[in-house]
């Protein structure tokens, strides 16, 4: 009797209308918000407890390199400015569409999946910080993933190696497209990737950089999302494969940035 | 397993399930994190009532799914499967023994992923497998089976800390009392 009552329940839930089995999710997940801000609260004050520790000497040598690292990068900037203005002049000039600058937003990784076979995590942004399904999320370091579910504080990030989040990329070196997807070495060492569709006779090395090519409509073109491994060929001989290391390691993330076009 | 009981173990599927989402412990070094709901449903099964099973398998499986990439549901099926089967031997179960628990722990770990993974492919949903997936199994199974017997251990005493303490003082006054046997 409990058996058919258990199994009754699970057949009503996975046979929910998609929209209402997200709202159900999040509803659920939103259960967890207060020991997640308790957790969040813990994590600070740890932090904020760590930066008493280290002595003087060590915090004017930190002090000093940050000063180093930003004047270098101020001269980086400004570099970049008069190349985007540049840039504009020439898309004036051949009457190109201009480009628009993608607003970012930082957000905070609160949790991470419980199960093994996806590679997903919840920040602490939903719809009331403007967040919507599909929004591309980046760190310094390159390409995170992109927005799953979005709930009113909370929403879901897919990252890249995820079978949910396949990304169209580019090879620099070699101008040669392909699709970033889910490999199965990735089970254990999540920052390796297949690069699949790549032409037959291919001019790839280790080490290449690999970007987002902007096809695909969810993630603009130029984001940095690794570096060919290796690559064999497969189906025959008719197509290439690769493996791509990532350039952002996902399992130590805990600050993303949500771009916003 | 009364009322109360059942209410601490619920507290404690959904602590555990929350604690899974948010420690990197192992995750970061192994590349899996264990799950705390197989070893909570052997002590439920072994103890308590399948009433306690339902509500464990539904409330512990939705949380999970929730906080995961899981379709809603997939979780509850596998944990009462197992749950049930060993509530139906339980008679036949060394329940107080360790060693008993952490077998018991170690293959209810083990096969609740394993059905959650069936259920998910009859679903037709692409999760990310290979033969790392072995890896990751063992590495819930060893963690479930080491959790088994503290998870005993822990309910155990919250069930002696909310229920009533044994009297330890006699009615009868100690000087009265008729000593029998050598002293």
């Amino acid at each position: 009797m409990a058996f058919v009552v258990v199994l009754a329940l699970v057949l009503v839930i996975l046979n929910l209308p998609q929209a209402v089995a997200t709202k159900a999710k999040l509803a659920v997940g939103s259960l967890f918000l207060p020991l997640f801000g308790l957790a969040t609260l813990t994590r600070d004050l740890g932090q904020q407890a760590g930066k008493h520790l280290p002595p003087p000497s060590a915090l004017i040598a930190e002090l000093d390199r940050t000063r180093r690292e930003n004047r270098e990068l101020r001269v980086l900037v400004a570099q970049g400015d008069e190349a985007l203005r540049e840039n504009d002049r020439l898309r004036q000039l051949l009457g190109w569409k201009p480009q628009l600058p993608w607003a970012t937003k930082p957000a905070r990784i609160i949790a991470r999946d419980t199960a093994n076979w996806w590679r997903t995590a919840r920040i602490d942004r939903g719809t009331r910080d403007d967040l919507r399904p599909n929004l591309p999320v980046v760190s310094a370091d390159g390409l995170v993933g992109k927005i799953g579910e979005v709930g009113l504080t909370t929403a879901e990030v897919v990252f890249v190696g995820d079978p949910k989040c396949r990304v169209a990329v580019v090879v620099r070196e070699t101008s040669e497209h392909g699709v970033l997807s889910s490999s199965s070495v990735g089970v254990l060492d999540h920052r390796l990737m297949d690069l699949t569709h790549l032409p037959r006779h291919t001019a790839l090395k280790p080490g290449q950089r690999v970007f987002t090519s902007g096809l695909g409509g969810v993630f603009p073109a130029g984001l940095p999302v690794g570096t060919i491994v290796d690559y064999r060929s497969v189906g025959y001989g008719l197509y290439t494969e690769a493996r791509v290391k990532l350039s952002a390691d996902t399992s130590r993330l805990n600050e993303v940035l949500v771009l916003f076009p | 397993m009364n009322g109360p009981q059942t209410l601490i173990l619920l507290v404690l599927a959904l602590l555990g399930v929350f604690a899974e989402a948010v420690v990197d412990f192992p995750r970061v070094w192994l590349r899996t994190q264990f799950d705390v709901l197989p070893p909570l449903m052997v002590y439920a099964s072994l103890t308590g009532g399948v009433g306690t099973l339902v509500l464990l398998a539904t409330v512990g499986g939705i949380c999970a799914d929730a906080l995961s990439g899981n379709p809603m549901g997939v979780s509850v099926l596998p944990l009462f499967w197992v749950g049930l089967a060993l509530h139906w031997r339980r008679e036949l179960i060394l329940r107080d023994l360790p060693y008993a628990q952490f077998v018991l722990g170690g293959m209810a770990a083990a096969a609740v992923p394993v059905l959650t993974l069936v259920v998910l492919l009859t679903l037709g949903e692409n999760s990310l497998l290979g033969w790392g997936t072995l890896w990751q199994l063992l590495v819930v199974t060893i963690g479930g089976a080491a959790l088994t017997p503290l998870c005993f251990s822990v309910m155990e005493t919250l069930k002696r800390a909310f229920a009533y303490q044994p009297s330890t003082t006699t009615p009868f006054p100690a000087n009265r009392e008729i000593k029998r046997g050598r002293y």
